[in-house]
């Protein structure tokens, strides 16, 4: 590890002028960026430690929705009687994620900003254009397995590894935060961004900036929601695939259909027009190959996970047919129904 | 040894003892814990938050020591597997351990054992499978898997946590 100076902030006000100096970076839980600060990956000058904040409390909002505090331990969230009843999708998510040491520690606002698990990024011998940009992407024609399949560039074809961040994409949260210039709010959906030719750059937050809280409107799909983590073994493994889905039925008809995909891009993937095919059918399989084919319809391989463009097909089937049903995947019980 | 110029002052309750200590900012909760404080209980198997050797019970709630800067914990309580015993008598999940031979070369023993008394005290885990899916963070090289479900099993269905 670099060495690095420490200031630990009591208000909001204090951590806002805190990062606005050069070379300072926020520390929440710690998980991934004293992880990349120990491969040298991550080198800031100081850490401005934000733990402390008032900023840990999940508020129930008068319009159904949920207000979860940037320092909410994620293990808090998952485990809260008002997310588990309004927002089950997301609970469920969250504890596919990790291990229960770590999620006891992660923060939802660490979470929206963990970076890629690229062995190449983690490597500091090795180029990578989103640790020194320009300088080459290792990954494409090299050890693939774990990158994107849709929205990638020829500069970087990183995933984002979030699971939490699938549910929040599906679920249209907002992510509050406060800088320099004010308060504002990003819609989940542009928060994180793809790669293009900026790979060093994951969100659209703004230097100074810092996340406040993510809103979770009030979700209207009762039980039929699932979220189904495909990855290497059964638990505390990043997603190879992973698929959110949630579907609103009125008279045995989708009414409402939400899809979102992790581990396959450099942001949780959402397809809107693949969404609406859904909307007016019956659900059945043959309504949930449709859109699934909709949607991995642009995706491209690059050698090693060429694999997950069928694997994702099948999980998105798979995800609308237990939300169909109601059945949502269990977490601790991973036989996939 | 000198002290390093950038060490800060921290305070934490360690096993029931308060200490007052001083640490560099880059020192993490189990480097403190074992190069300071020579309670090498705590392991280091990963140093990335991998493997759950490093799992110390942090304000109740297990953690990965090797992914927690110690100052950033000033003022909490910590307690590792040198502080679970008590009054002479093992702790009913050391006891367990024991009794169902859930080790082999010990080396993830410590990390299992605390993050085993988080996940009671969580009092999430309601069956085998959540026990199973709850202790994923604590790996076993030696494969001794089967036997440590069995003993925090045993613990979990006789209540003894609450007592201890
Ligand atoms: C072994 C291992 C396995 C894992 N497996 C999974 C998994 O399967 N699924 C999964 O989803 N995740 C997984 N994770 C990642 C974990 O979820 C993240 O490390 C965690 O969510 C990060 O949260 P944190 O509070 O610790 O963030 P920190 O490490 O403190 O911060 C991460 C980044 O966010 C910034 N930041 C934090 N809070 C704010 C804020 N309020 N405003 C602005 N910037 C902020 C920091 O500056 C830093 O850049 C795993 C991690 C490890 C180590
Ligand atoms: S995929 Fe992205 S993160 Fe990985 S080596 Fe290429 S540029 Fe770096
Ligand atoms: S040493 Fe901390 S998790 Fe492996
Ligand atoms: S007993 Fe050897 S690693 Fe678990």
């Amino acid at each position: 590890m670099n060495r690095f100076s420490y200031i630990r902030a009591e208000t909001l006000d204090e951590a806002l002028s805190a990062i606005a100096l050069p070379g300072s970076a926020l520390l929440a839980g710690g998980t991934n960026l004293v992880d990349l600060m120990k491969y040298d990956v991550a080198k800031p000058a100081r850490l401005v430690d934000i733990s402390r904040l008032p900023l840990r409390g999940i508020e129930a909002l008068d319009d159904g929705g949920l207000r979860l505090g940037a320092l909410a331990p994620n293990a808090d969230t998952a485990y809260d009687a008002r997310v588990q009843e309004r927002a089950p999708l997301l609970a469920s998510a969250i504890l596919a994620g990790a291990s229960a040491q770590l999620r006891n520690v992660a923060t939802t606002g660490g979470n929206l900003l963990q970076r890629t698990r690229c062995a190449y990024f983690y490597d500091p011998c090795t180029p990578c254009n989103k640790r020194e940009p320009g300088s080459g992407c290792p990954a494409i024609g090299g050890v693939n397995r774990m990158h994107a399949i849709l929205g990638a560039s020829e500069a970087c074809i990183a995933v984002h590894p979030s699971d939490m961040c699938v549910a929040l994409a599906a679920l249209d949260a907002r992510v509050n935060v406060q800088g320099p210039g004010g308060v504002r709010v990003i819609p989940i959906a542009d928060f994180h961004r793809l790669p293009g030719e900026q790979p060093q750059i994951d969100s659209t937050l703004l230097a100074g900036e810092i996340i406040t809280s993510v809103d979770v409107p009030a979700d209207p799909f009762g039980p039929h929601h699932s979220y189904l983590k495909l990855r290497d073994r059964l638990s505390y493994a990043f997603a190879l695939v992973s698929v959110a889905a949630a579907l609103r039925l009125e008279d045995g008809i989708i009414a409402q259909a939400r899809v979102a995909l992790g581990g396959v891009a450099h942001k949780p993937w959402r397809d809107q027009e693949a969404e609406a095919l859904l909307v007016g059918l019956p659900p059945g399989r043959e309504a949930f190959d449709q859109a699934a084919r909709a949607i991995l319809a642009p995706a491209v391989g690059h050698g090693g996970n060429d694999f997950k463009i069928e694997l994702a097909r099948r999980a998105v089937v798979r995800a609308l047919s237990q939300a169909a049903a109601g059945a949502p995947q269990s977490q601790s019980d991973k036989r996939v129904r | 040894m000198s002290e390093d110029p950038s060490a800060m002052p921290l305070q934490l309750t360690v096993n029931g003892e308060v200490r007052d200590l001083r640490a560099a900012p880059w020192v993490t909760l189990l480097d403190l814990l074992r190069e300071t404080l020579q309670l090498t209980g705590s392991k280091k198997g990963c140093d990335h938050g991998q493997c759950g050797a490093c799992t110390v019970l942090v304000d109740g709630r297990r953690v990965n020591s090797c992914l927690i800067l110690a100052l950033t914990r000033d003022g909490s309580e910590v307690t590792t597997i040198e502080g679970l015993a008590k009054d002479g008598a093992l702790h009913p999940l050391q006891q367990a351990f024991i009794e169902h031979d859930a080790l082999q070369c010990g080396y993830c023993t410590p990390g299992q054992i605390c993050s085993a008394a988080g996940l009671l005290s969580e009092g999430q885990a309601r069956c085998r499978e959540e026990v199973r899916e709850l202790m994923s963070g604590n790996l076993c090289r030696c494969g001794a898997y089967t036997h440590i479900v069995e003993a925090i099993e045993t613990v979990r269905l006789s209540g003894a946590e609450a007592a201890a």
